[in-house]
C-alpha cells in the first residue's frame, strides 16, 4: 500500500477552520426570508382524550399567526413513521405520552409564541395509562393504539398480528435444538439485566426551517437521513418526491438520534398552515420528550460444556418503545440478532418484544438494539468464566468466530481475526495496583454487529475545466469527518491535492440518493460509491480524449493522473477544455453502490467492537476513576487514523457515560430528570486517565482500500466491561445500570456482606 | 415587552439598540447582530456551548440578559479570527482535531481563550477545572486537553 498519497494520512479535518470560527452553519443558524417562529403546546398527561381545544385567546395575541391543531390536519395524511406510520403529527383525539405535541403556535416573535402557550386551553378526559411494559402487556391493559396503520391509507386500519396488542413488534429466531442442549449442559448460567432509558443528547437541538414555494416543499433540519425525511413528507402533504426538498447543513451531533423523520412534519405543517416560512426550535427538554433510547430487560441463559464450549444460549428481550413505534421495530431486530455476541452457538433461541406504553418514543441511539443486548450477553458470559473457572479471555477466545465463520446463517461470514483483535486488548490492560484506598476492577467486552445498513449509495464526481472535482453525495456531515474522509478516497483515486476536491453533502434537490447516515456505513458504501464515481469520471475523460484525438478509445489510456495515447497526453482539465471547446464544461462520473456483486451479501461488513477499562473504585463513597480506556478498532484499513480513533474514543465516552451516570428516570408519567443538570453525561474532569487505541488494519474490509466501518462498536461492550469491572473489584455482579456512585456504594456494602456472612 | 436602551461593543464594533428586557445575550448576538457562531444548547448555564467573554471573562449567553452588556465589551468567537488568522488556541484546536461536529467548539474555544489569559501555562488537571463547564458529546474531550496544551506551548492568545 506504500503507494497510497492521502489515503492512510491523518489529514487535517476540512470542517475544521469553519467550525474554530464559528462560521460553519447548522440548521439553527438558518434564516428565511419574512420567517415566523413556532412553539409547540404539549400534552401534560400521559393518556387522555382531547375533548376540546380553545385556540381564540392564543389567536387574539398579537403577533399570532396560527394555532395549529390535529384536527386541522383532516385534509393531510396526518402522521409519520417510516415502519408503522402511527405517529401523529398533532395530537389526534388523544394523547399517548406527557410531552406529546397537541398544538404547534406560529408567531410573528418566538417571545410572543412562548406567551401563547398558556393561552391555549385544552380539555382532556383522563384515561388509564400503561406506564412500563408490564403494565401495558398485562391482559386487561389499556390499548396505546387501538387501531394498526397502513401506510397508504389516512385512516388508521385494524392490524394487529401480534401476541398482545401494546405490541409494536416481536420477533422470534434461532436454530439447532435449544431444548435439548440445555439438558447435556455441564453447567447454565442465567443472568438478567435492566438496561434504562437512555437521551443522546446531540447538542443541537431538534430543529428545521420549512417553507413552500412555487408549490415545492423545502425543509432544512439537522437530520441525518435527509432522503427518508423527504418520503415521509411527501406523503404527508401528497406531493412527489422531486417537489420536496430537505437539506441538511451541519449537524451538530447526531448519533443515531437524528435518525429518521422527527420536528420536519410539524415545522412543514406549520408553513402549509401560513403560507410563510416557519422556523422550529425544541429546547432540550422537548428534545428528551422527542427520542430516547428503548430501555431493556434481558434474561438470558447459556449452556456450557466443562471446558467452557458453548452449547446453547436462550435469549428474552422485552424494549420499552413508548408511544409511537419510530425505528424501535429496527432496534429490536437489531436486538435481537447482536444480543448473543460473535461466538459459535450450535443453539440458539432468542424471543423479543418492542413494547408501546404511555412513555416518550423510543429509537435509534448510536450502536441501537447492540448495547442493550450486549449488557446481558456478556455479562453472562464473565459469569460464565467465574462458575467455570476459566480465564475469561481464554473462555471467549475459544468460543469467538473463526475469520469466514458465519455468525448466523445466511449472514456474510465474519471478515475480521477476532481473537487478534481480544488479544490487543487484554494484553494491554492493566491489572494494577490500585492507589491507596482504591479497588482496581478490569473488565472488557466483545461485539460484532451487521453494520452498514441496507446498501444503496450513489455519488456524483463533477471533474472541472481546471483538473479540481466537486463530490456530491446524500451522506450527512454528522462530526463523524466524512466530508474529509470522502474528500480523502477521491483525491487518492483521481491523483488530487486535498484542496483541489470540495465535498457538498445531504440535498435532496442537487446531491444524489443516499439511504442513511448511520451504521457506521459512509466510509465503507458512500466511500465506494466516490471510488467508482471518480473510475466512471475517468473512463468518460478517455472516451472524450479518443474523439479529441480521433484514435479508438481502447488506445486511450489513464497514466500517472493523465490521458495518454500514443506519445499524447492531457491532464484531465485539459481533456475537458479540448473535448467541450472554449464554452466550457465539465464531465460527470457517477458511482452506484446496491445490494450486488460484493455488497450482494449482507451484512456489508461486520463491525466489531472489542474495549476494555481498569477502574478504580473507591468502595467508601461508590466512586468510579476511570484508570484507562483500551480500544480496538478492526477497521481494515483507516482512510484517516485520527478520525479513527476519535470515533473510537467519542463512542466509548458515550459509553462510560452510558455505564455510569446516564438514565432517564420517569416517575408516573413524567420524566423526572428531563435536563442535562440531572441527566448527567461525561464531563472533562471524567475522562480516562489514559486511553489506548489500538487501531487494527487488516485489509479485510469490503470498503475502499480494505476499510470498513467504525463509530459504534467501542460503544457496544462498553457497559458490560464496566460491569465486569465493578463486579471483579466488588465481589457482586451488578444487574441494571448506571454504575453511580450510590448503585457501586451498595453493591460494595453487599459484596462485604456476602464476604463476611459466609 | 418592556425595553431598554442599550450601548455596547461587540467584537470591537460599537452597538446600540433598544432591546426587550427578557432578551438573552445568545439571542442578541444571534439574532440581532447574526452573530450565530456562539451556540445555545442546554439553556441552563450547564454545557457552556454559549460562552462568550464579557469585559474579558467567560459567561454564559444562554442564561445572562443581553441589557446587562450596557457599558461592557463582549467577544464573541467571531472575534477571534482577526482577518483571517487563527488565534493559537484556533490553530491548536483544528491541529488536534478537538472537535466532530463542532457544536461545542465556539464555547471550549471561548473558554480556553479566557483561561489561556489568565493562566499562560496550565496543567492538565487546571485545564480540566477551567473547562468542567462545557460539555462535548463527539470528542471523548481527550484531543480537547490536547488542544490547550498545545496552545499554551504556541503563546496562549494573541494580543
Ligand atoms: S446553552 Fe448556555 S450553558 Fe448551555
Ligand atoms: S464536537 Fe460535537 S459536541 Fe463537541
Amino acid at each position: 500500500m506504500s503507494e497510497l498519497r492521502v489515503v492512510g494520512t491523518s489529514v487535517p479535518r476540512t470542517d475544521a477552520v469553519a467550525k474554530v470560527t464559528g462560521a460553519a452553519v447548522y440548521t439553527v443558524d438558518v434564516t428565511m426570508p419574512d420567517m415566523l417562529h413556532a412553539r409547540v403546546l404539549r400534552s401534560d398527561r400521559a393518556h387522555a382524550r382531547i375533548d376540546d381545544i380553545d385556540t381564540s385567546a392564543a389567536l387574539a395575541l398579537p403577533g399570532v399567526v396560527a394555532v395549529v391543531v390535529g384536527s386541522d390536519l383532516s385534509s393531510l395524511f396526518p402522521r409519520f413513521g417510516h415502519i408503522v406510520p402511527d405517529h401523529a403529527i398533532l395530537a389526534i383525539d388523544k394523547v399517548r405520552y406527557y410531552g406529546e405535541p397537541v398544538a404547534l403556535i406560529v408567531a410573528t416573535d418566538l417571545m410572543v409564541a412562548a406567551d401563547a402557550l398558556s393561552l391555549v386551553d385544552v380539555r382532556y378526559t383522563e384515561l388509564p395509562a400503561v406506564l412500563d411494559t408490564d403494565a401495558a402487556l398485562a391482559d386487561d391493559s389499556a390499548l396505546v393504539h387501538e387501531t394498526g396503520y397502513s401506510g397508504v391509507s389516512a385512516t388508521p386500519v385494524v392490524v394487529s398480528e401480534y401476541s398482545h396488542r401494546n405490541v409494536a413488534h416481536e420477533v422470534e429466531r434461532g436454530w439447532g435444538d435449544p431444548d435439548g442442549a440445555f439438558a447435556e449442559a455441564h453447567l447454565v448460567v442465567e443472568t438478567r439485566t435492566h438496561h434504562p432509558m437512555l437521551y443522546a443528547y446531540a447538542m443541537e437541538p431538534y430543529n428545521a426551517v420549512a417553507r413552500f414555494t412555487d408549490g415545492a416543499l423545502e425543509v432544512v433540519s439537522t437530520a441525518q437521513h435527509p432522503f427518508m425525511v423527504a418520503r415521509d413528507l411527501a406523503r404527508v402533504f401528497s406531493l412527489p418526491l422531486s417537489q420536496v426538498r430537505v437539506t441538511a447543513p451541519y449537524v451538530g451531533g447526531g448519533y443515531g438520534s437524528k435518525s429518521y423523520t422527527k420536528v420536519e412534519p410539524l415545522t412543514a405543517v406549520g408553513a402549509w398552515a401560513t403560507g410563510r416560512a416557519v422556523k422550529l426550535v425544541l429546547d432540550v427538554e422537548e428534545s428528551i420528550y422527542t427520542t430516547r433510547a428503548d430501555s431493556a430487560d434481558v434474561v438470558v441463559r447459556t449452556g456450557f460444556a466443562a471446558d467452557g464450549t458453548i452449547l446453547v444460549r436462550d435469549f428474552e428481550l422485552v424494549l420499552d418503545t413508548g408511544a409511537y413505534a419510530d425505528n424501535s421495530p429496527l432496534v429490536l431486530d437489531k436486538a435481537v440478532n447482536r444480543c448473543f455476541g460473535p461466538y459459535r452457538i450450535p443453539n440458539l433461541r432468542v424471543r423479543g418484544k418492542a413494547v408501546y406504553t404511555n412513555t416518550s418514543p423510543a429509537s435509534s441511539y448510536r450502536g441501537f438494539g447492540a448495547f442493550q443486548g450486549n449488557l446481558a450477553g456478556e455479562t453472562n458470559i464473565d459469569q460464565g468464566a467465574e462458575r467455570l473457572g476459566i480465564d475469561a479471555a481464554e473462555l471467549r477466545r475459544r468460543n469467538l468466530l473463526l475469520r469466514g465463520e458465519r455468525l448466523m446463517p445466511g449472514l456474510r461470514g465474519m471478515d475480521a481475526d477476532l481473537v487478534a483483535d481480544l488479544d490487543l486488548l487484554v494484553d494491554e490492560l492493566d491489572a494494577g495496583p490500585a492507589p491507596a484506598g482504591r479497588l482496581r476492577g478490569v473488565g472488557f467486552g466483545c461485539a460484532a454487529t451487521d453494520a452498514g445498513a441496507v446498501p444503496s449509495s450513489t455519488a456524483l464526481v463533477k471533474m472541472q475545466s481546471d483538473g479540481s472535482i466537486v463530490v456530491l453525495t446524500g451522506s450527512t456531515e454528522l462530526g463523524q469527518g466524512s466530508r474529509t474522509v470522502l474528500a480523502q478516497i477521491a483525491a487518492e483515486e483521481l491523483g488530487l491535492d486535498m484542496a483541489a476536491v470540495r465535498v457538498l453533502q445531504s440535498d435532496t434537490a442537487t446531491t444524489p440518493f443516499e439511504r442513511t447516515t448511520g451504521a457506521s456505513r459512509t466510509t465503507t458504501l458512500t466511500g465506494l460509491a466516490v471510488q467508482r464515481a471518480c473510475a466512471d469520471v475517468l473512463a468518460r475523460l478517455r472516451t472524450a480524449a479518443a474523439e479529441v484525438w480521433e484514435c479508438p478509445v481502447d488506445d486511450v489510456a489513464v497514466r500517472d493522473h493523465s490521458i495518454v495515447a500514443g506519445g499524447r497526453s492531457m491532464s484531465y482539465g485539459e481533456t475537458v477544455r479540448a473535448w467541450f471547446g472554449p464554452g466550457g464544461g465539465e464531465v460527470v462520473g457517477q458511482g452506484v453502490v446496491r445490494r450486488a456483486g460484493v455488497l450482494a451479501e449482507l451484512p456489508p461488513f461486520w463491525e466489531i467492537g472489542m474495549v476494555g477499562v481498569a477502574l478504580d473504585i473507591d468502595p467508601e463513597t461508590g466512586q468510579i476513576d476511570v484508570h484507562q480506556l483500551v480500544t480496538v478498532a478492526d477497521v481494515g484499513r483507516a482512510i484517516n487514523p485520527v478520525l479513527v480513533e476519535g470515533q473510537d474514543l467519542g463512542a466509548a465516552t458515550q459509553g462510560l457515560g452510558g455505564a455510569l451516570t446516564e438514565q432517564l428516570v420517569y416517575d408516573g408519567s413524567q420524566i423526572v430528570n428531563a435536563n442535562m443538570v440531572e441527566y448527567r453525561i461525561p464531563r472533562i474532569t471524567d475522562r480516562p486517565r489514559t486511553f489506548t487505541s489500538i487501531v487494527a488494519e487488516r485489509g479485510d474490509g469490503i470498503g475502499p482500500h480494505g476499510a470498513k466501518g467504525v463509530g459504534e462498536g467501542a460503544r457496544n461492550p462498553l457497559p458490560g466491561a464496566v460491569a465486569a469491572a465493578v463486579a471483579r473489584a466488588l465481589g457482586v455482579w451488578p444487574d441494571s445500570l448506571p454504575l453511580n456512585p450510590e448503585h457501586v456504594w451498595r453493591l460494595a456494602r453487599k459484596g462485604i456482606s456476602q464476604r463476611s456472612g459466609t | 415587552m418592556p425595553e431598554l436602551d442599550v450601548s455596547t461593543t461587540v467584537n470591537g464594533r460599537p452597538v446600540e439598540m433598544r432591546l426587550p428586557t427578557r432578551l438573552t445575550l445568545a439571542d442578541f448576538v444571534r439574532d440581532r447582530l447574526g452573530l450565530t457562531g456562539t451556540k445555545v444548547s442546554c439553556g441552563m448555564q450547564v454545557c457552556g456551548a454559549c460562552t462568550v467573554l464579557v469585559d474579558g471573562d467567560p459567561v454564559s449567553a444562554c442564561s445572562y440578559l443581553a441589557c446587562d452588556v450596557d457599558g461592557r465589551e463582549v467577544l464573541t468567537v467571531e472575534g477571534l479570527a482577526d482577518g483571517g488568522e487563527l488565534t493559537p488556541v484556533q490553530r491548536a484546536f483544528v491541529d488536534c482535531s478537538a472537535l466532530q461536529c463542532g457544536f461545542c467548539t465556539p464555547g471550549f474555544v471561548m473558554a480556553a481563550t479566557a483561561l489561556l489569559r489568565d493562566e499562560p501555562h496550565p496543567t492538565e488537571e487546571q485545564i480540566a477545572h477551567h473547562l468542567d463547564g462545557n460539555l462535548c458529546r463527539c470528542t471523548g474531550y481527550l484531543p480537547i486537553v490536547e488542544a490547550v496544551l498545545k496552545a499554551s506551548r504556541a503563546g496562549g492568545i494573541d494580543e
